[in-house]
């Protein structure tokens, strides 16, 4: 290996920074998972009847199911009997303002650059930041209810708003979709809940902070965004956990459904634990995301930064059924050390004039593997169906991986579909470019993959690009003497 | 200026220059011609610092400090510059936002005050005005999807931008037409001074007939083999390099510069 590249590889190789753990008392339920852990999760939370057998009909089906093993990732099989299926934080009377909220947990939020007042005052950001599988706080709610939205925890749609509730959870992702989704129907704590009126424009951006803390205790949230004809949303989520010895799960579920003229974007900057720079410890991020572009003319755009997790395992995919609806799919996904990804997005085209976009580029560094799997399906009767694929792989030095895996699935013969596919490394010689122009070696890094990712960062709101491009430079510099 | 003496280079075990001396006042111009593959590049390049080409014997003095000890970024901010003779494509980073950043991290090192985005664009019009580039060029990615001859000219922007005391032009003049050749020779020969240094590397005496050198230097195989003023030139375009051959190698390698004129 020539000098060049072990430098770059040395500035990959940074220690994660946002690794530390919280203090707060913790209401844990003891490991393992049977009927009667799922008949406690659901009483802890005070849930009506219908929704316990809709978690019992979940569970049943995981118990009939075996986890997947066709991704293009390795890893210490998970013991499910192993994990603490609910925490919440002791501290749980009704918050009026943030200046309750506790101390511990403020001063958390401040140490990962997230001021919530801050953002609350000058970024016209609510914030409903969910701490471990319980909201502690939720901001802007009041304002946001004058025009008939409902942004809040799972939990308490579930009590205030159960029949939207009951007529859309599970209605994209069914309880028995896949192994994972299963599992989080069966356990699901909490998440977030979204839905916007007919015909109202979200007048800010939505945002959740998830965060992973206790020992032991697998995330699974739950969330569910509905927009209604003509409505508009835009929704971020954001994530950073602390620094931990055993692997974690996470296995999250995300329905979105678009109604007619409706558009939603959903908007992930993803940076959990991807363990050290050994292979030891991080996060298993197991994810179904997925919308439906039910009325003509829906839009649903997916953008992510994934930049965390050990092992990532996620495909937010869009189903265009309304006619002239519309998918786009946008990804950054970086792997570095022992991080592998195996992730891409599906476009099912089901109505007549649908139109779906792929940008996807991987970014590989250390050891890290990066697969995008991206399926494009379109039905029968979808007529003039359009799809445009790009999958861009970066690679940084030469013992990390890119793999794409196209799937087409095409049932009529008016379809157009394009891909293109590129794999390029920063060579030496963009290295060298820059560094004889007297820029150094970490801003040289920093501005190529930028520039390689300038087509997804566009897609996201400004004060997400911003901390995105910074996790970006967070996962691939390093503290160069 | 620039002291280089017994420089040998070498790429991937191979030994490409074998011993090179040359000496540069700030204020000349000097030309290196030679054949295909004799090692130009190759100088160019080891100037610079490129990782790849490791210095295995010899010094090379820069402003009384060894040029050798820097990063090839220290190097640039300390006023080296070379231009690309391929010139390298960066997707999606803005040609006036890669410069930016290039001009300040050398005014940050030189303790002057960086210039905010109004200011650095006045000054980029200005410079590229005087070398007729497009406005368009500042804002497409940096060489991405440049014609040939614009990506020789966007180097000698860059190099009008970012001010260096020593240039080494790797075949700028190599595919650019007849019109650019002369803007570019203008914007060269405007920015000769005094306290200013140049190497051209061409193989094409036309050039010289713009950018007037005070040398000829001619490297074969790694050496080089002849030093002259600027008729040199003149009899290498008669003679081709052959006649260079029968004649004797100097001792390890080493020109002999002729007097200033
Ligand atoms: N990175 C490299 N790897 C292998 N060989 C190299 C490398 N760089 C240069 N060489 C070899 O070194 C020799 C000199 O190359 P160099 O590019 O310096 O020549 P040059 O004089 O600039 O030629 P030209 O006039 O064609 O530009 C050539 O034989 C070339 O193949
Ligand atoms: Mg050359």
């Amino acid at each position: 290996m020539s000098t060049a590249t072990k430098q770059i590889e040395e500035l990959a190789n940074t220690e994660y920074k946002y690794g530390f753990a919280t203090d707060v008392e913790q209401d844990i339920i003891p490991v393992g998972l049977d009927e009667d852990v799922v008949r406690l999760i659901s009483s802890k939370k005070g849930e009506p009847q219908w929704l316990l057998d809709w978690r019992l009909k979940a569970f049943r089906a995981w118990l009939k199911m075996t986890e997947p093993h066709w991704q293009n990732v390795t890893y210490a099989p998970i013991d499910y009997q192993g994990v603490s299926y609910y925490a919440a934080p002791s501290e749980k009377k009704k918050l009026n303002s943030l200046d309750e909220v506790d101390p511990e947990i403020r001063a958390t939020f401040n140490k990962l650059g997230i001021p919530i007042e801050e953002q609350k005052l000058l970024s016209n950001v609510a914030v409903d930041a969910v701490f471990d599988s319980v909201s502690v706080a939720t901001t802007f709610r009041s304002k946001l209810a004058e025009l008939g939205i409902i942004f809040c925890s799972f939990s308490e749609a579930v009590k205030d708003h159960p029949d939207l509730v009951k007529e859309y959870l599970g209605s994209v992702v069914p309880h028995t979709d896949n192994y994972f989704a299963a599992l989080n129907s069966a356990v699901f704590s909490d998440g977030s809940f979204v839905y916007i009126p007919k015909g109202t424009r979200c007048p800010m951006e939505l945002s959740t902070y998830f965060r992973i803390n206790a020992k032991n205790t697998g995330q699974f949230e739950r969330t569910l965004i509905i927009a209604d004809e003509g409505a508009y949303v835009s929704y971020l989520e954001g994530c950073t956990a602390p620094m931990r010895d055993e692997n974690q799960l996470h296995a999250a579920v995300v329905e979105l459904i678009a109604h007619k003229d409706a558009t939603i974007k959903y908007s992930t900057v993803q940076n959990w634990y991807p363990g050290d720079k050994n292979g030891k410890g991080g996060i298993y991020n197991f994810v179904t995301k997925r919308g439906i572009c039910k009325g003509d003319r829906s839009k649903i755009t997916w953008t992510q930064v994934e930049t965390g997790s050990a092992v990532t395992w996620k495909y937010p995919s869009c189903i265009l059924q309304g006619d002239d609806s519309v998918g786009e799919f946008y990804s950054v996904a970086v792997t570095n050390n022992f991080q592998q990804a195996d992730t891409g997005t599906k476009m099912i085209h089901l109505g007549k004039n649908t139109r779906s976009t792929i940008v996807s580029k991987g970014i590989s560094a250390g050891k890290g593997q990066n697969t995008y799997r991206g399926a494009v399906k379109i039905g029968k009767k979808a007529a003039n169906a359009r799809n445009y694929s790009q999958c861009d792989s970066l690679l940084i030095g030469d013992r990390c991986g890119a793999h794409t895996f196209p799937y087409l699935e095409i049932k009529n013969t008016t379809a157009k579909v394009e891909h293109e596919a590129s794999t390029s490394k920063i060579g030496e010689d963009q290295m060298f470019y820059c560094e004889s122009r007297g820029i150094t070696k970490e801003d040289a890094i920093n501005m190529i993959v930028s520039g390689f990712c300038k087509d997804v960062f566009r897609e996201l709101p400004m004060e997400f690009a911003v901390e995105a491009q910074k996790l970006l430079g967070i996962s691939l510099e390093g503290s160069v003497g | 200026m620039l002291d280089v003496k017994n420089l040998k280079v070498r790429v991937e075990d191979k030994e490409i220059l074998r011993g090179i001396t040359l000496s540069v006042k700030a204020g000349e111009v000097h030309a290196i011609m030679g054949p295909n593959g004799s090692g130009k590049s190759t100088f160019a390049r080891a100037l610079a610092g490129h990782p790849g080409y490791e210095v295995t014997e010899g010094s090379v003095t820069y402003k009384g400090q060894d040029l050798l000890e820097m990063d090839p970024d220290e190097r640039a901010r300390e006023g080296v510059f070379m231009a690309f003779q391929y010139p390298v494509e960066i997707p999606g980073v803005n040609n006036a936002y890669f410069l930016k950043a290039a001009l300040n991290a050398k005014r940050k090192h030189q303790g002057l005050e960086e210039l905010d985005a109004m200011d650095f664009m006045a000054l980029v019009k200005e410079k590229a005005k005087i070398l007729d580039i497009d406005e368009k060029m500042l804002l497409r990615s940096v060489n991405e999807g440049f014609s040939g001859g614009e990506k020789k000219r966007n180097e000698i922007f860059h190099m009008a931008v970012l001010e260096p005391a020593l240039a080494v032009l790797d075949e700028t003049d190599s595919g650019l037409d007849i019109d650019a050749l002369r803007i570019v020779s203008q914007g060269v020969n405007a920015m000769r001074s005094p306290d200013r240094a140049f190497i051209v590397v061409t193989h094409y005496q036309r050039l010289l007939n713009y950018i007037v050198p005070d040398y000829v230097h001619v490297l074969s195989d790694g050496c080089l083999v002849r030093s002259g003023g600027r008729e040199l030139a003149l009899e290498l375009e008669e003679k081709g390099y052959g006649w260079l051959e029968a004649a004797p190698r100097l001792g390890s390698g080493q020109a002999v510069v002729g007097a200033r004129k």
